[in-house]
């Protein structure tokens, strides 16, 4: 579904990703496990469109996309829930929600958008008229999530969802990913929290100082002595 | 208790031209973090398409407004596109002295075309004045209040009923997360351009007929003031604009009125001090709350 190759991203001078390859089949979850500064967040900003590669391609669907605006991918069908979940506050829930369907113009099938929606996440639906600024950390990483999903994407990118969460909300937050990849939507998972995102993934990535080390199914990267030493804490 | 209503009415008046171009400066600075000191230069210019539409075409008080409003707007458009996008990942600093420099292009610009004289506004609507129970109120006054209400109403439905409004709302917050859902940046900041821009060029043709006089460097003083309105109000706030433009309005004419005409522009910074000493984020200014 989707291919990185032989990807290059700059900060001004400072190389942050150098030549990384990989690849999502329809149908999967994959996840990108690395440390702080590894270059996950600039490899999915550059996959969103935010960023511009310095060289290399992005093929999503047989389409090259590395140059395409963000608006763009997002109407192609692919939908990020950033890091730090970057919720808009002053609005609502519902608002929130209704922003993630912007560039929909299938107005009946919003409503129904909404309920899928409040179904994988029914607190949300309880504080729809809430501020998002007001919600708890991991009620806002539902909104988040949420307001992806409103854009009824193919391929959906998660940046460390678990980001400072307790135990109780990862577990919830992992679950839901699980529950929204079987009805149908493709999953690029970043983590810190390799145990759990490789617990969940059909194959994963290691990435470190902006290069692929290591690739395998999840099973194998979590029996992985070098993973368990670094990632894992083993 | 005359005077004190004679003043409210006439200070409602001129601070509604100044809530008009306040609410271009918050709009501004809300979505790219600008201070666009071309704004008033961009007042200037509606007044003077004012004249000469009605001077050299005789446009009627309604074409006249209209078209300053679209001219304006598509000015703004055309100074954001050329002189502060390729700016937009620059030093803030950067495009703040760039929009000192365009404000000078405008001023000089104009006074190399028109002369720096002052010219009369054509008046297109006989002046009226009315009196009630000693109070006296001219047609103008009311067709400035109305216009201004009515474009306030206008620019309030635009941002929170539209799809391009919620666009702006969303990229002043989040720009990041705004494009992540889909909305154009560059077409929102152009939108945005236009829309402040176009309450400018209508506060232009307003103030034109409300002093009868314009001239290349008229922006430079009520752009100032609007500006001090918006900070009054809550910068990147919109009602705050509004309202900061109408205090400082009345701020005004009631020192005029008490004999300080000579001290009204300290007063107006005087105030700005004291609010921003009490209410550092203006009236309407939201504290950041934000959970990570
Ligand atoms: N705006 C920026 N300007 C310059 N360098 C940057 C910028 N953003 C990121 N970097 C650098 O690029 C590298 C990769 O950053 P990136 O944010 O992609 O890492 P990450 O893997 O997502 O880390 P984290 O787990 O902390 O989110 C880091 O060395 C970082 O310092
Ligand atoms: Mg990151």
């Amino acid at each position: 579904m989707l291919s990185v190759k032989d990807l290059v991203v700059n900060y001004g001078a400072i190389q942050a990703i150098k030549k990384v390859n990989f690849e999502i089949h329809t149908g999967e979850i994959v996840t990108l496990i690395g440390a702080n500064g590894a270059g996950k967040s600039t490899i999915l900003h550059t996959i969103s469109g935010i960023m511009r590669p310095v060289s290399g391609q992005v093929t999503y669907l047989d389409r090259q996309i590395q140059r395409v605006a963000a608006p763009k991918i997002v109407q192609a069908g692919i939908s990020q829930v950033p890091e730090g979940r970057h919720i808009f506050p002053g609005l609502s829930v519902q608002e929130n929600l209704q922003m993630g369907a912007f560039l929909r113009k299938d107005r009946r099938n919003i409503a129904q958008a909404y309920e899928d929606v409040y179904n994988y996440f029914p607190v949300l639906k309880q504080r729809r008229h809430q501020d998002a600024a007001t919600l708890s950390g991991g009620e806002q990483q539902m909104l988040a999530m949420g307001r992806a999903l409103m854009a009824k994407p193919k391929l959906m990118l998660l940046d460390e969802p678990s980001m400072g969460l307790a135990p109780i909300f990862i577990n919830e937050i992992f679950d839901i990913i699980r529950a929204i990849n079987a009805a149908g939507t493709t999953v690029l998972l970043i983590e810190q929290n390799a145990n759990k995102a490789l617990s969940i993934a059909n194959r994963g990535y290691v990435l470190a100082s902006g290069e692929i080390k290591l690739s395998g199914t999840g099973q194998e990267l979590l029996a992985n002595t070098a993973v368990q030493k670094a990632y894992l804490g083993g | 208790m005359q005077t004190f209503g004679q003043q409210l009415i006439n200070g409602l008046s001129l601070g509604s031209i100044y809530a008009l171009l306040a609410l271009g400066y918050t709009m501004v600075y809300g979505i790219i973090k600008l201070i666009n000191f071309a704004h008033g230069d961009i007042y200037m210019l509606g007044a003077f398409w004012g004249y000469y539409v009605i001077n050299q075409l005789h446009f009627n008080f309604i074409w006249a407004m209209l078209s300053a409003i679209v001219f304006c707007a598509i000015l703004g458009v055309i100074i954001e596109y050329f002189a502060y996008r390729p700016l937009r990942h620059s030093p803030r600093i950067t495009a703040l002295i760039t929009a000192i420099g365009v404000s000078f292009l405008l001023e000089n610009g104009m006074t190399y075309l028109f002369t720096a004289n002052t010219r009369s506004f054509p008046q297109v609507i006989k002046t009226v004045t009315y009196h009630l129970g000693g109070l006296r109120i001219s047609n103008i006054q009311l067709l400035i209040l109305g216009t201004a209400c009515l474009l306030m109403l206008l620019l309030e439905l635009i941002i929170k009923r539209t799809k391009m409004g919620r666009a702006m709302r969303a990229v002043s917050v989040d720009p990041e997360a705004a494009q992540l859902v889909g909305i154009n940046l560059n077409h929102t900041i152009s939108f945005t351009f236009a829309l402040g821009s176009a309450m400018a060029g209508a506060a232009g043709v307003l103030i034109g007929l409300y002093y009868n006089s314009i001239d290349p460097l008229m922006g430079m003083t009520p752009g100032i003031k609007a500006f001090v309105a918006a900070v009054i109000g809550g910068i990147g706030s919109v009602p705050g604009a509004s309202v900061g433009g109408f205090l400082i309005g009345l701020l005004e004419t009631g020192v005029q009125a008490i004999g300080l005409s000579a001290y009204k522009d300290a007063v107006v910074y005087f105030v700005l001090i004291v609010i921003l000493l009490v209410l550092p984020a203006g009236i309407f200014g939201k504290k950041t709350k934000e959970k990570v």
